[in-house]
Order: C-alpha cells, then sequence, then structure tokens
C-alpha cells in the first residue's frame, strides 16, 4: 500500500435527503474526512448501476449512495428501486472481485447531517485498512474493455 | 465532444465567501488549476461572487469573453443555484448553462486539512468543467398556481393563516381533526405574560371562520389523500360523521338537554377528564362549528338500539340527527397547503417518578388550565380530586423538556406558563406556591417584566430538579402531604418540600402520526419528529415541497405571538404563489428517444406518477412531460439507454464520474 494512501469515494447523494443531508453537516461545522467526492442526482433510483460501474472502472475505491429512508422518498418509491439494484449490483461486484466494504446504500433523511459524518468516516477508514482496489485477475482484461469503450 | 454543442467557452468562479471557504481551500489554487482545463476561457476567485459585483462580474465576462457555459464553486447549489442561473440570464446566456460546485458546505466547513480540502474542491471543480461542455439550453416549464389554499389544522395558527388568506379573498379549506376549532388555545385560561384571557381573543376569530364566506370549514375531518404539485394539488378529505345534520342542526344544543342520561357520566376530553359530558355533547360552549355530536361508545342507541330517543324529540321537526350519517368523502383541488397541526402535550405517564396517575393531586398543566378556568369543571373553583382545596403547591417545571431520558429540547413555553399558572393559583387559593426550575427562560416581550412581578407576589424558587414525589412522611408535617425530594442547587442541600398539590409543567412534543401525516403530504421532519422547515432562518415557513407551508408548534415549539406571527407568513408565501399565477418548474423530466427504444416496457411500472406510458401503435414507450416529476428512475431502469433526463443526461453524470476520479 502507498503511503499516505487516501481512498476517493464518489458518492450519488438524492437531492432531497442525503443531499441536504451533506448540507446540514456543512451548515453545524461537523468534521469529516475529504474522501467523498458528491455527485448529485434527483433521486436514489437514478443511480444507474453504469454509474457505479464507471467509477470502480475508472478508479473510485469505493461507491456511496445516499437516499432517503424507505417510505420518506420525495418521489414515492425510487429508493425502492435503488435497493433492488443495489443488491443485485453487489452481488455483480463481488464476482468481479470488488470488496462488499467497497459498495454502500445508506438512507439518510435531511436532518440526519451526523449521519453523513458517520456513515462517511466510518466507509473511509473501512477502505483505508482494506488499501487500494485490487481487480479479480480472471476478469481484469474484460474490465478495461469496458473502460476503454 | 465539443463539436455537438459548437465551440464550448466555460468561465470558472471560485467564490471565497469572507474566510467561509477560503480559510480551508485555496482558492485562488482552485481558480489557477481551473484555468489550465480543457475548454476553460475564463478563471476567477472572488471574496463574494453572490453580492451584485460579484454577478456582474459574471455578466461581464459573458458578454466579454462570449462564455457559454459557467462553473460556480461555491456554495450549495440549494442556496444560490437560482442567483447565479439569473445572473447568467442577464447576460443572454440560458439559465441552465450554469452548474455549481459545493464547496461550502460539502468542503470547507466539513474539512480541517487545506491540501485534502482544495485537492478535492479541484476535483469537484474539474467534474463539473466536464459536465456542462455537455449542457443545453433548456426552457422552463410553467404550470399554473390553483388560487385555492387548504389549511390542516385549525388552532390558532391555522385559523389566522386561513383568515388571512380569506381577507384577501383566496378560497380557503381549514381541515380540523376534532369536532371544534379552537386548537390547544381554546383550553387555556389567560395567556402569559398580559393575562389576557385565552377565550375572549380565540373565540371572535373562531367566529369569524365559521362566518367567513371564503372558508369552508370542515371540523371532525381528516385529510386521506394528497396527490399533485406544487399549484395542483388534489387532496381527499374524509369527514367523519358526527350523526348530526350540520345543514338542518340549528345549535340550540336542546339535543344534549333531552338526554336520557340526564346527568353527563362521560370522561370530557376538553376538560382533560376533570369534567364529565354526555353522549351527545358539545366540547366547549364556544365550540366551532356550534353544533353537537354524538359519541358512538357511549350512546345507547349505537350501543344497543333500543333508546328512546329523547333527543331526536328534543330536535322536532328539525330532523338534524341523523343516526345513519356515514363518512364523506371530499375531493378538492388546491395551489397550496399550510400545515397547521400544533403539537402534543407531553404525557406525564413517562415520567413516573413524578407520580402522575399514582397520586390524585398530582396534575398537569393543562388539566390546571381547565381548572382555573371560568367554565371549566368547576367553574373556576380551585378543588383537589379529593375535595380539598390547596394550601401549599409545587409546580415542578421542565417535565419531558431538557431531559435526555425524555425529550432533549426545550419546549419554550413552560417557563411562562408555569410563572402564569402561579399567578393565577395564588390568585384563587391564595396557596404557597414553589416553582421548582433548572432555569427560568424568560426571552420575549414583557416576560422578563412578569417574572419580577411574580418574584414581588411571593411566589417561592427554587433551582433543582426535582427528583421525585411520593407520599411517605417522614415527620408530621408532611401527613397527608405529596413530598417533592429536590437538590436545592443554589443553597446546595438536599430539600423535602411538602405540598397538596403538584403541577407539573410539561412539555411540547410532535404528535405520535407527525410522522405519518408528513408522509401523506411528502415533506421532510426532523429526527425528533416536528416538520422541517427549508431554512432554519430564511425559509422558516416554506419546506422542500414546494407550496406546502408549515406553522406554529408541528414546526416545533412556539409561544402563540410567534405561533401567529408565523402563520402571517404562512399566508403570505401561499399569497405569494398565488398571486403570481405560475410557478417555474425544473425542467428535468425524462423523455424518450424513440428510435432507440425498443419497446420492452420496463420502464413502465418504475414511474410512481404515470408518467411513462407505452404507444401501442408505434410500439414504443413515451413519457408524458406534465406528470413527469424528473426522478430520473425510468432512465435508470430502461436496458437500451434510450431514456435521458434533462440536466442529469447520463453523458453528464459520466463526465462528472471521471472528472472527480481522473489524477491531473
Amino acid at each position: 500500500m502507498p503511503e499516505n494512501y487516501e481512498p476517493k469515494i464518489v458518492a450519488f447523494f438524492c437531492n432531497w435527503c442525503t443531499y441536504l443531508a451533506a448540507d446540514l453537516a456543512g451548515t453545524s461545522r461537523m468534521k469529516y474526512a475529504a474522501n467523498t467526492r458528491v455527485i448529485r442526482v434527483m433521486c436514489s433510483g437514478r443511480v444507474d448501476p453504469q454509474f457505479v460501474l464507471e467509477a470502480f472502472a475508472k478508479g473510485a475505491d469505493g461507491v456511496l449512495i445516499g437516499g432517503c429512508h424507505p417510505g420518506d422518498c420525495h418521489y414515492q418509491e425510487g429508493n425502492y428501486k435503488a435497493l433492488r439494484r443495489y443488491y443485485l449490483l453487489k452481488r455483480t461486484l463481488r464476482e468481479m472481485g470488488i470488496e462488499e466494504e467497497r459498495f454502500r446504500l445508506e438512507w439518510i433523511s435531511a436532518a440526519e447531517g451526523d449521519r453523513v459524518r458517520t456513515v462517511v468516516n466510518d466507509m473511509v477508514q473501512k477502505l483505508r485498512a482494506l488499501g487500494p482496489r485490487k481487480m479479480n485477475p480472471a476478469i481484469e482484461p474484460e474490465l478495461e474493455e469496458v473502460a476503454a469503450s | 465532444m465539443s463539436e455537438r454543442n459548437g465551440i464550448v467557452r466555460i468561465g470558472v468562479y471560485v467564490c471565497h465567501c469572507g474566510t467561509n471557504i477560503a480559510a480551508i481551500v485555496d482558492c485562488k489554487a482552485v481558480a489557477e488549476y481551473a484555468g489550465g482545463l480543457y475548454h476553460v476561457t475564463v478563471s476567477r476567485d472572488y471574496k463574494y461572487l453572490c453580492s451584485d459585483p460579484g454577478q456582474e462580474l459574471i455578466r461581464q465576462d459573458i458578454r466579454d469573453h462570449k462564455l457559454n457555459r459557467i462553473v460556480v464553486a461555491s456554495c450549495s447549489p440549494h442556496l444560490h443555484e437560482h442567483t447565479f442561473r439569473t445572473a447568467a440570464e442577464g447576460a443572454g446566456l440560458n439559465a441552465f448553462y450554469v452548474h455549481m460546485v459545493n464547496i461550502r458546505e460539502h468542503n470547507s466547513w466539513v474539512h480541517e486539512n487545506r491540501e485534502a480540502a482544495t485537492k478535492k474542491a479541484q476535483d469537484m471543480v474539474r467534474a463539473a468543467v466536464r459536465r456542462v461542455v455537455f449542457h443545453q439550453s433548456l426552457e422552463k416549464v410553467r404550470v399554473p398556481v390553483h388560487p385555492d389554499v387548504l389549511v390542516v389544522g385549525g388552532g390558532i395558527a391555522g385559523i389566522h393563516a386561513a383568515l388571512t388568506l380569506a381577507n384577501a379573498g383566496k378560497k380557503v379549506y381549514l381541515v380540523e381533526r376534532q369536532p371544534t376549532i379552537g386548537g390547544h388555545m381554546a383550553m387555556f385560561d389567560k395567556t402569559f405574560p398580559t393575562l389576557d384571557c385565552a377565550a375572549c381573543i380565540l373565540t371572535p376569530k373562531m367566529s369569524s371562520v365559521k362566518a367567513h364566506p371564503n372558508i369552508t370549514l370542515w371540523a371532525h375531518s381528516d385529510v386521506t389523500k394528497v396527490e399533485g404539485y406544487v399549484g395542483n394539488y388534489k387532496v381527499e378529505v374524509a369527514r367523519r360523521p358526527r350523526y348530526i345534520n350540520e345543514d338542518l342542526c340549528s345549535g340550540c344544543l336542546e339535543c344534549i338537554e333531552a338526554c336520557v342520561y340526564k346527568e353527563p357520566k362521560f370522561i370530557d376530553e376538553f376538560n382533560m377528564g376533570l369534567g364529565k359530558r354526555k353522549p351527545i355533547y358539545i366540547p366547549f360552549p364556544q365550540a366551532v362549528p356550534q353544533m353537537p355530536l354524538i359519541d358512538i361508545d357511549t350512546c345507547i342507541q349505537f350501543k344497543s338500539g333500543k333508546c328512546k330517543k329523547t333527543c331526536v324529540q328534543a330536535c322536532g321537526d328539525r330532523h338534524a340527527i341523523d343516526f345513519s350519517q356515514k363518512e364523506e368523502i371530499r375531493n378538492i383541488e388546491v395551489g397550496t397547503i399550510i400545515m397547521a397541526t400544533g403539537f402534543k402535550a407531553f404525557d406525564a405517564r413517562r415520567t413516573p417518578y413524578y407520580g402522575y396517575g399514582t397520586y390524585p393531586n398530582v396534575y398537569t398543566s393543562l388539566e390546571v388550565e381547565r381548572l382555573v378556568n371560568a367554565s371549566g369543571p368547576t367553574a373556576g373553583d380551585v378543588v383537589l380530586r379529593d375535595g380539598r382545596k390547596p394550601k401549599t403547591v409545587g409546580i415542578i417545571h421542565c417535565v419531558g423538556s431538557r431531559d435526555e431520558g425524555t425529550n432533549r429540547w426545550c419546549s419554550r413555553v413552560c417557563c411562562m406558563y408555569s410563572l402564569k399558572l402561579a399567578h393565577l393559583l395564588k390568585e384563587h387559593t391564595d396557596a404557597e406556591i414553589f416553582n421548582f426550575y433548572i432555569d427560568i427562560r424568560t426571552p420575549g416581550k414583557g416576560f422578563e417584566e412578569f417574572y419580577q412581578r411574580l418574584l414581588s407576589e411571593g411566589v417561592h424558587f427554587i433551582r433543582g430538579r426535582v427528583a421525585e414525589v411520593t407520599d411517605w412522611a417522614l415527620d408530621p408535617t408532611e401527613e397527608n402531604k405529596l413530598v417533592l425530594r429536590v437538590e436545592d442547587t443554589l443553597l446546595g442541600t438536599v430539600r423535602r418540600i411538602p405540598v397538596d398539590m403538584v403541577v407539573l409543567s410539561v412539555g411540547i412534543e410532535p404528535h405520535e402520526d407527525a410522522q405519518d401525516v408528513r408522509r401523506l403530504f411528502n415533506f421532510g421532519c426532523g429526527s425528533e419528529g416536528f416538520f422541517l422547515e427549508r431554512h432554519p432562518k430564511l425559509a422558516p415557513v416554506s419546506t422542500f415541497t414546494d407550496g406546502i407551508f408549515v406553522a406554529g408548534c408541528c414546526q416545533g415549539p412556539k409561544d402563540i405571538p410567534d405561533t401567529v406571527a408565523q402563520a402571517g407568513a404562512a399566508a403570505a408565501e401561499a399569497l405569494a404563489l398565488i398571486d403570481t399565477g405560475f410557478v417555474e418548474q425544473e425542467p428535468n423530466t425524462a423523455y424518450v428517444i424513440e428510435d432507440e427504444c425498443s419497446g420492452c416496457k420496463t420502464c413502465v411500472p418504475m414511474c410512481p406518477y404515470s408518467a411513462v406510458y407505452f404507444n401501442a401503435d408505434t410500439k414504443r414507450a413515451g413519457i408524458h412531460q406534465v406528470l413527469c416529476k424528473g426522478c430520473g428512475t425510468c432512465v435508470a431502469a430502461c436496458p437500451s439507454g434510450s431514456i435521458k433526463q434533462h440536466l442529469f443526461e447520463d453523458d453528464q453524470i459520466f463526465e462528472e464520474i471521471e472528472g472527480v476520479l481522473t489524477y491531473a
């Protein structure tokens, strides 16, 4: 592992809950690790599995999806769709040799600024312990092909 | 990529926000870095970009450098996206060529390491620069605003909001769960600190609600369904049966007099169980609507069907009593909604060490409000449940407030109403009164003066949290008394104070079903259950759902003046929407590229709004633009990538992903 290794996390936060929770964490001046790069989407249901694969293919150490709590989706049930995709994608990623800790879905409401801090810090800590992402050698060429296309 | 969108000329602006951003993020370095990125024509850092000169700087650059994309790295887009979009429009650039990077809430305010924070800002700016290349000119969608308003909750907040709107000529539907409007304020005796009588100032407003031609009042009713969006809500209201036909009832109340129960026998909810009522009853004399209702749990006709129905006889040829009345469903269309659902008083049984429910002479503050009230169960005579008149009274502050075990927040009103009750109890009984407090909080007009007045009236104040209330006498002075055991933190000693009556100053809590209610209306709640305002300072009555506003204690504990002020503000916000006549919506809708659609129908069940349809003729999917709310769930689901979403195009997001990850 290189010295001072800092994992990079691509975070997809929904506009109505988790993005606002991260705003609240800011307004409340809660300090957390600077490893996330937030990409705002209107709903966690907008997160196409391709976004996650692309992030891993382009070198992300972890991907975090943040959505509204079950039953609280601004669009009624987009978060359930996100959850279904999450479970399927998690299996695919496992077969690719991507450890479970690297892909996470969290329900964080607009009032839970503190939870953004805990989740990010926890994820960063776990990713640091894992070290840089290694590919499953069996499928690496295939993955590179995807990345190149 | 740039051929598709013409020659791309990007302006990048990095805001210092005074020192809010600049203290942690090296804004100059970020701007310099951005200046070296592909397509970037101008890159600057500036102290306050949201200021007039800051906006002018952007406008001038657009004109001078023919910029056609703008990236602003500053605060959350929820705060200033509108500002910078408007600025760009001022220079003739379509608003949707602007993209914001959040380097304040998501960066400088949450990080401490300058190097890491600057690196993160650079990554985010790089992503944005790559993203905006794919931005397109879009038109805002204008939707009309229905001029009618729904006010949910008929306490003082709902009443004030409804009257303000109705006086401005708007049609208002006021829906109240209880059989009468008035809310908690109707139960109060006097109001602090002026000691004017609550009923005297409230009941005229209640009557005006009923009499107002622009207000439709539905008491004893629930909102059961809410659909639609700002300007165009479709609401279903269930009107629970009162078993009284409101068109025929004249409000003479002779039926109550005539009930086969000669004496009131059942627990009277309005008087907190201290009084009794009949199965057919009116909650209190000035109730609005002025009309009785029948409680089917106690009415003999409903229980056995074998009542003499003396009420029906008394009603005579008015025929207003209708035992077969059913729930009625009303469907209305409104443009805006004001939530004024109020609060629940803390249940004192949750603090068993204070003996509420165990010792009959332990009362909650709301019960005492009824006890000292001239129209209350004892006609204002303060007598205990055992018939004695109290000679000593202990008032315990902060019951269910400022307490890790129950609720952590300060309920804001308890200090003042405890002082008021101390004054009233002293006036009614001349008893010796002890207040047990943590801190006395009197931040309000005339509040501190009222506290000083109480001090001079000889009311005792003991600083300390009461440990427990018991009836165990340790010496003869404590016989037949309730003993409060408390550490007097000013004397530094534990004291035992024997009293005849204990008053628990219970705090303000969200309703138990607050979460269900806000889910029904689809807006946010804080973790404690109070409705979440859009911004605690700058949008205190708005919610994150456009067109829905909050007023009163459903948003957080507050006193009557603040509640009324907030209700007025909510009404003003609704009026502003109605009088504009339309709202502009984000054009972030999804659309189908028909040529690429295979007609697999995967997208159709994704949409909760039935905006996605399958066209059987063309065998392609389509999306009704008016119905689409722009969540993008169908976009993510489309296997062929033939559904796209304005403002969140796949291309744009892929560029962002690559942008944040590229190590430059």
